[in-house]
């Protein structure tokens, strides 16, 4: 019963902000909202059992994401961007479109939701000793340790990508 | 009592506003947060599926996603440094060199 009830405030936290992240004209606003949502989405992590990755959503993404987010926006200007037109032309179409989709979605999870339950005799206490993060960094670094090591050489590429981008050409350049 | 069917109309929810995002608005600021959001959606999908069938892969595969969405907040947010500096905007409709 709790489990249910924390599920659906972290639900609803999620989705709402999700939505005012989309229909803010102040993207400090939407920075703001898109925090809500990241530690909503925190919380449903924990109601499944990932504490790591709950940990990992709270400083990867809010403390260091989001962080990013808001240093880009002091770079900019967003007064100006805040009196132009926000929407595109054609968000009636990208509306029918999306609830399409997520009808689409739904449908097709409601239909095969038996599925999703598992069978109470099969439950075993699968639990080990073992706490999350434990389970998580053996596999990791065992039997994931290419995809590993692959995600790092993502991440110099990401750093030396970002710099590049972001910096200021010198005249030797020009 | 909580199944794995919430968590995926949840994550397909959350998805959903992410894509309406993208379409919809003209802030690139507004666009990327929007990736944001659904990359946090195909997480609670993995997760939730770790949880149904008991194996910690789920988990690995989010923190794979996690890097790949900080990796992409970053070059991303370079890009649009770079395309400030040259355009003064961050309007999407106006960045329209490479179209035909």
């Amino acid at each position: 019963m709790l489990e249910l009830v924390l599920f659906y405030i972290f639900a609803a936290i999620a989705v709402v902000s999700a939505i005012l992240v989309i229909t803010q004209r102040n993207v400090v606003h939407s920075a703001a909202f898109l925090g809500a949502t990241l530690f909503a989405v925190a919380g449903v992590f924990l109601t499944l059992h990932a504490e790591f990755l709950a940990g990992v959503q709270v400083i990867v993404y809010v403390g260091g994401i989001l962080v990013l987010f808001v240093f880009v926006i002091m770079l900019i200007a967003v007064e100006r961007a805040e009196r132009e037109r926000q929407y595109n032309r054609q968000w009636t179409i990208a509306l029918v479109t999306s609830g399409i989709l997520i009808a689409e979605i739904a449908y097709g999870l409601y239909r095969g939701r038996d599925s999703f339950v598992l069978p109470p005799a099969v439950v075993p206490p699968a639990v080990p000793a073992t706490g999350n993060s434990e389970l998580v960094g053996t596999s990791l670094y065992t039997l994931y340790l290419l995809p590993f090591e692959i995600a790092s050489i993502l991440l110099l590429v990401g750093i030396v990508g970002a710099v590049v981008l972001a910096k200021r050409r010198t005249p030797a350049e020009e | 009592m909580v199944t794995t069917f919430h968590y995926l109309l949840l994550s397909a929810a959350l998805f959903t506003i992410g894509i309406l995002g993208v379409l919809t608005r003209r802030n690139i600021m507004i666009i990327l947060m929007s990736i944001e959001l659904m990359m946090n959606a195909v997480n609670i999908n993995l997760i939730a599926f770790s949880d149904r069938l008991q194996q910690v892969t789920g988990q690995v595969f989010a923190i794979f996603v996690i890097t790949v969405a900080a990796v992409e907040a970053a070059v991303g947010l370079g890009i649009l440094i770079a395309m400030f500096k040259n355009k003064e905007t961050v309007n999407i409709n106006e960045i329209d060199l490479m179209k035909w």
